[in-house]
C-alpha cells in the first residue's frame, strides 16, 4: 500500500502553513520529513494520517493494505499519548478493544507487540512508573499491535535523552529492517533522518514547500557499518546547507513573535 | 600557574555556602493537627470548669458531649439526623446525576455548550436558598422543595466541574484514540470519563459542602425535624449546649463525607 501526499496545502486562518506538497511513500519505504521549525512538518503528518483536514489537496492511499492490518496508518506520538490510568498491557490493548477480535486473539497481538519491544515484564506497570524511553516503547508497542502498513512518527525521540534516543533508534532500525512496514518520520534531527530514511523530504520555511527530496545512497543495513559514517555525515551536511539559513530566519521569527 | 592559584586558595580559610533553599515546601506532620485540636478543647474545657466563660454563651465541651449523648439516648438524634440525611442523599443524588449528564453534554457537544454555558452562567450565582419560597409554592410544603433546593445547588456545581474536567482531558489522548479509529462512545468511556474523573471527584467535595449548607438553611426555614431545625430550635430556647451539639454533628458529618470522597479518590485515582 502506498501513501500519497497529493498537492496538500493548509492554512490556519490567515497563516499559510503548507503549500502544494506532493510526494509518495511506497510500500515498505521510510521517508523522513525535515525542515526549519514551524515549516509544517507535524501538520503535514496529521493531514497524511487523517487527523487534520487540509485546506486543499488530499492524503490518498493506493493499493490494498496487508490483510492482517487493523489500522494501516498508525501514529507514534512525540509525547507518547499513553492513558495514565491504564497499565502497559491495557494501553497496548486499547486500540484493539473496539475491533471484532476475540479476547484470545487480542491477547496474542498484545503479547507479540510487548515481546517485540521488550516490555513483557512491564505489562502490569503504569506509565508514571516508567522512564521516557520505556513510555515511548509502550507507544511503539501499541502501534505494532494493530499491524500497521505505515507508521506515522511525529518526532518520536525528541522528548528523550541522547542515550535513550540511540537505543530506540536501534529499535526502529530493527523493526523496519524487513521492509514489511513503511514509515513517515518527522524529525528536526538530521542524523536520525539519515540513519533511518530511504528518502528525505526537505521542506522550506513556512509555508512549507518541498525544497528537495534527497535519496539516501545506501541500504539501511549498510548504514551501521563504519565506512558509511562519512557518507552519512556528508549527506547531513548537504541537507543542513539546504535549510540552515531558513532555520536561522525561522528561529528569529519565533523569537520576535 | 593554575596549580599555584589553587594552592593559594587552599591556604585561605574556607566558609560554607549558606543554605538558601528552605521553605515553600508545605508539609504537615501526621498528628500535629489532632494535637492542636485536643489542646484547644482542653483549654476550652478548663476555662469552662474554672467558670471563666459563661456556659450560656459557650458551654464547655463536656456539656456538648453530654447533650449529644442525651439526644442519642432519647432517639431525637436519629430522628433529626435521618431527616437531614434523607434530604441530603436524595437531593445530592438527583443534582449530581443531572449535573454529570449536562456537564458531559456541554463538554462534548457544541450545541449543548453554547446553550448550557449561557444558562449556567446566568443561574449559578443565584443563592439557591432564595428559591426555596418559590419551590414551596410550586411543590408544596413537604420534603420536595427542600430536596429540590439541595439538588439545584448541587446540580450547578457538578455541571461546572464535569465540563471543566472534560475540557481538561488532554487533547493528545483523544487524537491518539481517533488515530486508531476508536468509536466516539468508546473514547468517552475509556478516555474522557477517566480523564475527567479527578475534576469530577474534586467537584463532589464542593457539592457535599453545598448540600450540607443548603439542608441546614432549608430546615431552618421550614422543617419540624432535621439538624438545621434542631439547631434553630435550640437557639431560640437559648439551649446553647444543644445548639453546639447540632453543630458538632454537622461537622462530623462533613468530615465523614470528606473521608468517603478521599477513599473514592484513592480507589479510583490510584494511577496518579
Amino acid at each position: 500500500m502506498d501513501l500519497i501526499a497529493n498537492h496538500i496545502s493548509h492554512h490556519f486562518g490567515d497563516l499559510a502553513v503548507l503549500d502544494d506538497v506532493s510526494f509518495t511513500v511506497s510500500a515498505g519505504e521510510v521517508v523522513a520529513i525535515v525542515g526549519p521549525s514551524g515549516c509544517g512538518k507535524s501538520t503535514l503528518l496529521s493531514i497524511l494520517g487523517g487527523l487534520l483536514q487540509p485546506t486543499s489537496g488530499a492524503s490518498e492511499l493506493r493499493g490494498a493494505p496487508p490483510a492482517d492490518s487493523l489500522n494501516p496508518l498508525t501514529f507514534v506520538f512525540q509525547d507518547f499519548a499513553l492513558l495514565p490510568w491504564a497499565t502497559v498491557e491495557e494501553n497496548v490493548e486499547f486500540p484493539l478493544l473496539h475491533t471484532q477480535l476475540s479476547a484470545a486473539r487480542r491477547r496474542g497481538l498484545v503479547d507479540d507487540a510487548l515481546r517485540r519491544t521488550g516490555l513483557t515484564d512491564f505489562r502490569q506497570t503504569y506509565p508514571k512508573q516508567l522512564s521516557g524511553g520505556m513510555r515511548q516503547r509502550v507507544g511503539i508497542s501499541r502501534a505494532l499491535a494493530v499491524k500497521p502498513a505505515i507508521l506515522l512518527m511525529d518526532e518520536p525521540l525528541s522528548a528523550l535523552d541522547s542515550q535513550t534516543r540511540e537505543l530506540l533508534m536501534e529499535d526502529f532500525v530493527g523493526l523496519l529492517a524487513d521492509g514489511g512496514m513503511g514509515a513517515v518520520y518527522v524529525t528536526h534531527n538530521l542524523e536520525e533522518a539519515a540513519r533511518l530514511a530511504d528518502r528525505i523530504v526537505v521542506l522550506s520555511r513556512r509555508p512549507g514547500r518541498i525544497r528537495e527530496v534527497v535519496t539516501v545512497p545506501m541500504t539501511r543495513a549498510e548504514r551501521g557499518e563504519a565506512a558509511a559514517r562519512e557518507k552519512l555525515l556528508a549527506l547531513q551536511n548537504q541537507i543542513w546547507s539546504l535549510i540552515r539559513n531558513e532555520a536561522i530566519d525561522a528561529e528569529r521569527e519565533v523569537q520576535h513573535a | 600557574m593554575l596549580d599555584r592559584a589553587g594552592l593559594s586558595a587552599k591556604e585561605e580559610t574556607t566558609r560554607r555556602v549558606p543554605f538558601r533553599g528552605a521553605g515553600f515546601v508545605p508539609a504537615s506532620s501526621r498528628f500535629g493537627g489532632w494535637i492542636a485540636l485536643a489542646l484547644v478543647i482542653a483549654i476550652w474545657q478548663a476555662a469552662g470548669s474554672a467558670k471563666l466563660v459563661n456556659p450560656l454563651f459557650l458551654p464547655p465541651p463536656s456539656a456538648i458531649v453530654r447533650a449529644i449523648y442525651e439526644l442519642a439516648m432519647s432517639g431525637a438524634l436519629w430522628q433529626h439526623l435521618s431527616a437531614s440525611l434523607l434530604r441530603i442523599g436524595v437531593g445530592w443524588l438527583l443534582g449530581t446525576a443531572a449535573g454529570v449528564v449536562v456537564g458531559f453534554a456541554i463538554g462534548l457537544s457544541r450545541l449543548a455548550r453554547s446553550v448550557g454555558i449561557t444558562f449556567i452562567s446566568a443561574l449559578f450565582p443565584i443563592p439557591k436558598i432564595a428559591l426555596l419560597p418559590l419551590l414551596i409554592l410550586w411543590l408544596g410544603i413537604g420534603e420536595e422543595p427542600k430536596i429540590a433546593t439541595i439538588a439545584l445547588g448541587v446540580f450547578f456545581s457538578t455541571a461546572i466541574s464535569v465540563y471543566s474536567g472534560v475540557d481538561a482531558v488532554p487533547r493528545n489522548l483523544i487524537r491518539m484514540a481517533q488515530s486508531f479509529n476508536v468509536p466516539f462512545a468508546t473514547i468517552v468511556r475509556k478516555v474522557v470519563w477517566p480523564g475527567a474523573l479527578p475534576a469530577i471527584l474534586a467537584g463532589f467535595r464542593i457539592t457535599a459542602s453545598v448540600a450540607l449548607l443548603l439542608v441546614v438553611s432549608a430546615e431552618m426555614i421550614g422543617a419540624q425535624y432535621g439538624i438545621g431545625a434542631f439547631v434553630l430550635q435550640a437557639g431560640n430556647l437559648m439551649q446553647t449546649d444543644q445548639l453546639l451539639a447540632g453543630v458538632v454533628i454537622l461537622s462530623v458529618f462533613g468530615l465523614a463525607v470528606g473521608k468517603v470522597i478521599g477513599w473514592l479518590e484513592v480507589k479510583l485515582l490510584h494511577w496518579r
